[in-house]
């Protein structure tokens, strides 16, 4: 690991500023991203911000009945929290598919939504990887590509993005508010936060430089079927291969997105007005113009069957 | 993390011993920029108190150094291991505030005034914590490695059962969380076993659970 200098900060504001002011500065908060990245040396910053002390951990309901989750909760207190359990059980199913109850512990609700790819190039430092090197080239193209993104992607990067919580918070249409280096405030819709790799698969998020995300607020409960299904290659504590995030109302109507397909969580609002005539005709719409690899072109009937038996399920 | 000290270059060397004498007089802003000027970067140390097992230790740290490594290198306590020391294996497991984290993916300047709990902490041979007990009784374990992990992940789990945190395999979300072995195997998925004890791992903490022991 390279070495660091490190403070703590004290307002979310001044540590936008910080982060914005000096070179290679990074926030941490529960450190189960970035401390494996920097043992690697895939990240190496050189200052580090500690933003634990900011009293970014509580949940408070907003007046339109939402809930507004602190960048700090924890994934495992936002998956236990009585009014997420009751309200928004997607979110909760979601956070409770990932990961350990070690790293839950630690893994906060803004840094859950920053993580970045479990793309095996990424990770090996002696391989070409545009995210990790811009320029230097796409390992996975040719490599194992098996767990990487399909749709979204470009010919720089097939990056697959790792959250389930991400899924959840891009189905409820959640805010990411946060604070920029100027002090100003702003708040990102969760469509617009996950930026697509294009030619500059580097730039992962709407964030400028130094803004640090404050929370995430959830609109008011959606009701319906709240499911999250996730396939994976071991039964617990392992990444999405597939997941299917859905809300199903009494009508038949609801909302899709998925994970494990694309560099972002993957939601598209038109093609939620299929969901009555079935899972093919809205996986057929949610992944047009998919361009999988022989090795993750298997994920394309995967999601068809992951959502048809969350359909199925939904109607039982 | 002290195993990567020693294999900088002679010119690293060079230049970290020409740094070191003024680098903690360094304001932070000066040091980042220093270093992303692409020159080697210096170690940089900085005071921590830890309180471990009851005992407060005033010490001054490798800004790097994870709560891992102090424990066993700094603080003599080996009992918490270092399997994979990327937080895939549960092996370093520990405490801190009563909650289960894995302390390989933690650093030790971060837990200035928390409350860190080794296996250590929760028994010794002559007084067994119930969960030692169990596991010894269950031969819980071949070669141990895993164990002292798999322990202080048990007390932390069986705290979230108590305090009604679902998990992935809980079929209703808002019902109190059963104590089946169903439930054990998932909220224990952190913590691995090369041997393959898991049966008998969760014979221990079922007993454990259900007041047996």
């Amino acid at each position: 690991m390279k070495s660091f200098t490190y403070e703590k900060a004290q307002s979310p504001a001044e540590a936008a500023a910080a982060a914005a002011r000096i070179p290679d500065a990074r926030f941490i908060a529960g450190g189960t991203n970035l401390l494996d990245l920097m043992k690697l040396e895939v990240e190496t910053p050189a200052h580090l911000i500690d933003v634990n002390g900011l009293a970014l951990d509580r949940l408070e309901p907003l007046p339109d009945g939402g809930l507004r989750v602190g960048a700090l909760v924890r994934n495992t207190d936002l998956a236990a929290d009585a009014r997420v359990r009751r309200d928004y059980p997607v979110l909760a199913r979601a956070l409770l598919a990932g990961a350990s109850g070690q790293l839950r512990n630690k893994a906060t609700t803004a840094g859950n939504l920053l993580q970045r790819t479990r793309c095996p190039y990424f990770y090996d430092t002696n391989q070409p990887c545009n995210k990790r090197v811009p320029g230097s080239g796409c390992s996975a193209l040719e490599g194992f590509s098996r767990p990487l993104a399909l749709i979204g992607v470009s010919r720089t990067c097939i990056a697959s993005h790792p959250s389930d919580m991400a899924v959840a918070m891009r189905l409820l249409d959640a805010g990411v508010e946060t604070v920029k280096a100027d002090g100003s405030r702003r708040v990102i819709p969760i469509a617009d936060f996950h930026r697509l790799p294009g030619d500059t698969p580097q730039h992962e998020s709407a964030l400028a430089p130094g803004e640090l995300v404050t929370a995430v607020s959830l609109p008011p409960p959606l009701g319906g079927k709240h499911y999250y299904r996730k396939v994976r290659d071991r039964a617990s504590y392992a990444f999405a291969l597939v997941s299917v995030a859905a809300v199903v109302q009494p009508d038949g109507s609801g909302r899709v997105a998925l994970g494990g397909v694309a560099p972002r969580p993957w939601r598209l609002e038109s093609a939620e007005a299929a969901l009555p005539l079935g899972a093919r005709a809205v996986t057929e719409q949610l992944l047009a113009g998919a361009t999988p690899t022989q090795q993750n072109a298997f994920k394309i009937p995967l999601v068809q069957r992951t959502l048809s038996a969350v359909l199925a399920e939904a109607k039982g | 993390m002290e195993a990567s000290n020693l294999k900088l270059s002679r010119r690293e060397l060079l230049v970290m011993s020409a740094a070191s004498a003024t680098m903690m007089a360094m304001p932070a802003v000066a040091a980042a920029q220093s270093a992303s000027a692409g020159r080697a970067r210096p170690p940089v140390n900085a005071p921590v108190a830890l309180r471990v097992n009851g005992h407060l230790h005033e010490l001054e740290l490798d800004t790097r150094s994870s709560l891992l490594d102090v424990l066993r290198e700094r603080l003599q306590l080996g009992g918490t291991k270092k399997g994979c020391d990327h937080g895939q294996c549960g092996a370093c497991t520990v405490l801190v505030n009563g909650r289960r984290i894995n302390s390989c993916l933690t650093l030790a300047v971060m837990h200035q005034g928390d409350e860190i709990t080794t296996i250590e902490g929760l028994g010794t041979p002559q007084r067994l914590h119930p969960l030692q007990a169990a596991f010894v009784r269950h031969d819980g374990y071949q070669c141990g490695y895993c164990t002292p992990g798999q322990i202080c992940s048990a007390v932390g789990m069986l705290a979230e059962i108590e305090a009604g945190v679902p998990s992935h395999v809980s079929a209703d979300l808002e019902a109190r969380p059963l104590l089946s072995a169903a439930e054990i195997r998932e909220r224990m998925s952190g913590n691995l076993c090369r041997c393959g004890a898991y049966a008998n791992i969760v014979d221990a903490i079922t007993d454990v659970a259900e007041g047996k022991a």
